[in-house]
């Protein structure tokens, strides 16, 4: 049996798909920029692509953009936004937690003269509210937080935070990176003060190599990337066809029938939780304490974070050697950091959020997908059961 | 002008008595082997006890000199420029030429250097060195004759079909043609040091068998990718490696439960000599090989080494054993593997490793450790060897 369980690394590209990018390759492999039918033809693939993607952020043709992924959609947000926006202010806000697509790019920012500060999320991986409201300034330009982490699972409160910031400042921009959001929410950008958010195909079951970076027409932005002048100049180069259309496909398949599939995948990651807990050393990342506002049942407190993503730490076990005898049975995890010669990467995720450091090469990440079973969760259960004693017999003496 | 063949030196090789044509052989069909993996059609020949390469129509340049000065037994490589006879007076203009383009600054002395396999050509040796030297000096007058110790030296050599025009040497990695030495089994662990070990045996003259030890889910697929992809790497000199991956996790467990923590690295390269040996034996190797240097951790002492060399009866040798490490590291940058080696999937078995291993192992208490796995050992033994996977890797 194969449980493949890592679904916010990549996801299986559905079938349907994959036959509709192959019918493109095949019919319409024009250029979308060609003055004949071909390219006329082509283009149409791409302006379904934009429909779909209006129609999910409830947004105009023109605030779309394709890029080759989320890591090219966040560099083109924050390198474009602030270099067009340097004149209004040098500050930028982030989060300690942001993926490095994010974060690689705000420390190129800081040698470029711009003055980046990380927030500091709590235990459960959220943002505190008054956190941004004590690092906006009157020279804040941008404020980039993620919908979901990676890591953890964690639901950052958008809405609460673009409220935020507009009322301190409605000139500063709020990019928002929701590769592991978009998909698995609801996002209307406007009503959440969401001036630009990142998206990639691969996450949502579609192609790799493409992307979607939606900008508000009120932002002020410079392109990265130069050439042809394709996508009114803001990202040249041919478009990747057959990869945006897939992509929209894929979203467009996603939103059908959305909430049932969502609904299914809390009621797993709960039952999944429930189990993981009843094991002995255990403990899940990413979760809400117990709170009025979060409720206090655990299928309340998982509703306050990503359904798909589950982050759990295994005492005395290390993340590779667990992740490779998973693998063993057919089980697909990711490990929290990778093993680099002695001196593990320690996940910054992890650190900031509190995990004991004892634990922080001891945590496994599995993330779900509106394919994944119970049968296939039941499985794993069975085989941590059956792994986790083994591994603890020969722990490090 | 173009260079379109390539004068094969071999040194150590042409003195091998009777025993040459065996020697030469082996140079050629590994010159063939290295040759294969470039572009182009290339012809080997072996005449009057030279060995060339012809390339019949285009081929790169570097990528030839590169296959070629991985071949052992070879020390020099010239690049020849080669021309039909067309009269000593075309020869003549084609040698200044040759100069022109090889020595832009030809303030330099020079001998000519004929030799003549063609018996019937007009002119004898000692009038071709004369009478060409005559019309270089005309040509360049700045050059100067010097017989002894010239700073070209400048051969014409000529043949039944083509002359051949030549006068620089890349040296070649030197050594001994593979497989003129047998075969030996080397331990592969990923590391720096055991495939510079492997390559310095091959160097001399002796076919490469692998074996690594695979420790799942404590090691990586990554690591025995990592495995195959140096093994590779040494094949560029030694020829295919049949690489053979053997899983040790059970035995590696057995013996962290039942033995003292501190010997454990020995005693688990105690039984990795043994499961080498063995596969040697089966494979006819005359030898193992390790990338062992005295000192270099635990393992390596003499006193470990002592301990670890107990199991075998076969020859083990340890080409790198009076090497300091960043010896070993500079051959290995040498033959490419170096970059592979830090990869850094190898540590995922750390849990295995104590934090004070016994660094002066007393042979007479690792053997008694030894005894407490005699209920199992004997079958995790023979179960680790039926898991022997072999790779051919070229």
């Amino acid at each position: 049996m194969t449980v493949y369980l890592d679904n916010s690394a990549t996801t299986r590209c559905f079938d349907k798909v994959r036959g509709y990018m192959s019918e493109i390759e095949d019919m319409y492999y024009g250029n979308p920029s060609s003055m004949h039918m071909a390219g006329i033809e082509a283009e149409k693939h791409v302006r379904y692509a934009t429909e779909v993607f209006s129609r999910l952020l409830k947004a105009g043709p023109k605030e779309i953009v394709y890029t080759s992924g989320g890591t090219e959609s966040d560099n083109l947000a924050l390198i474009g936004c602030a270099r067009a926006n340097s004149r209004l202010g040098k500050h930028i806000i982030t989060t300690k937690i942001e993926h490095p697509a994010v974060l690689e790019t705000c420390a190129y920012l800081e040698k470029e003269g711009f003055d980046v500060t990380c927030l500091e999320p709590d235990g459960s991986g959220r943002v505190r509210e008054d956190d941004l409201r004590a690092a906006l300034r009157d020279d804040t330009i941008m404020v980039s937080v993620m919908y979901v982490n990676n890591e953890i699972g964690s639901l950052q409160p958008i809405a609460k935070l673009g409220k935020i910031i507009k009322e301190h400042n409605e000139n500063t921009l709020f990019h928002v990176d929701a590769v592991q959001g978009f998909g698995k929410f609801r996002i209307n950008p406007s009503r959440e003060k969401i001036d630009l958010l990142s998206i990639s195909g691969h996450k949502i079951h579609g192609p790799k190599g493409v992307g979607v970076l939606y900008i508000n027409d009120k932002v002020r932005i410079h392109p990265v990337i130069f050439g042809g002048g394709q996508q009114r100049g803001l990202r040249s180069g041919t478009e990747n066809v057959p990869g945006i259309a897939g992509m929209a496909k894929a979203a467009d398949l996603l939103y059908t029938d959305f909430e049932t599939g969502t609904g299914r995948l809390y009621e797993l990651k709960t039952m999944f939780i429930n189990e993981l807990m009843n094991l002995e050393g255990v403990t899940v990342n990413g979760l809400p304490e117990e709170s009025p506002e979060a409720g206090d049942t655990l299928e309340a407190r998982v509703r306050m974070s990503a359904p798909h993503i589950v982050s759990a730490s295994f005492e005395g076990i290390r993340a590779e050697v667990l992740l490779h005898a998973l693998e063993d049975k057919g089980i697909y995890v990711s490990s929290g950091s990778a093993c680099a010669s002695n001196k593990p990467a320690i996940s910054a995720t992890l650190k900031a959020i509190g995990v004991k450091p004892s634990l922080l090469d001891s945590t496994v990440r599995f993330s779900m997908c509106v394919e994944t079973t119970k049968e296939e969760l039941d499985y794993t259960l069975e085989a941590l059961k059956e792994i986790l004693p083994a591994l603890r017999r020969y722990t490090r003496r | 002008m173009d260079h379109s063949s390539f004068l094969i030196k071999y040194a150590e090789i042409a003195i091998k008595g009777k025993n040459r044509y065996v020697f030469e052989d082996a140079l050629m069909k590994q010159m063939r082997y290295a040759l294969k993996k470039v572009e182009g059609d290339f012809e080997i020949t072996k005449t009057q006890g030279r060995v060339h390469v012809d390339c019949l129509g285009s081929f790169d340049y570097d990528e030839v000199i590169g296959a070629l000065s991985r071949v052992f037994g070879i020390t020099g490589i010239c690049p020849v420029v080669r021309v039909p006879d067309e009269g000593f007076d075309r020869l003549s203009e084609d040698v200044i030429k040759y100069i022109s383009d090889e020595y832009p600054d030809r303030n330099k002395t020079f001998k000519v250097n004929c030799r003549r396999a063609r018996k019937n050509y007009p002119l004898d040796s000692q009038e071709v060195n004369m009478e060409m030297g005559g019309r270089i000096l005309d040509a360049f007058p700045e050059m100067k004759v010097d017989v002894h110790d010239p700073d070209i030296l400048l051969t014409i050599e000529i043949r039944d079909d083509n002359i051949y025009i030549y006068s620089k040497i890349i040296p070649g990695p030197g050594g001994m043609p593979v497989g003129t030495g047998g075969k030996a089994m080397l331990l592969l662990s990923g590391g720096i040091d055991s495939p510079v070990a492997g390559y310095m045996i091959a160097k001399r003259g002796v076919r490469i068998d692998a074996v690594y030890f695979h420790a799942p889910p404590y090691t990586s697929e990554r690591a025995k990718q990592k495995v195959m992809d140096l093994a590779r790497l040494v094949s560029r000199y030694a020829g295919p490696i049949t690489l053979h991956v053997i899983n040790f996790t059970d035995i590696q467990l057995e013996i962290y439960e039942k033995c003292p923590h501190d010997e454990l690295t020995i005693i688990m390269r105690r039984y990795m000599m043994r499961i080498a040996e063995d596969i040697a034996r089966k494979n006819d190797c005359l030898g193992l090989i390790t990338g062992e240097s005295i000192g270099q951790v635990a393992s390596q002492t003499m006193q470990s080494l002592a301990a670890t060399n107990e199991v075998c009866t076969m020859p083990v040798y340890r080409p790198l054993i009076g090497f300091d490490k960043n010896e070993i590291i500079k051959i290995s940058e040498k033959i490419d593997t170096f970059e592979t080696s830090i990869l850094p999937y190898e540590d995922c078995c750390t849990i295995f490793v104590a934090k004070h291993p016994v660094t002066k192992p007393n042979v007479n208490i690792i053997r008694r450790s030894e005894n407490n796995l005699a209920e199992t050992i004997d079958e995790l033994y023979r179960k680790a060897i039926e898991t022997d996977e072999v790779i051919v890797v070229s």
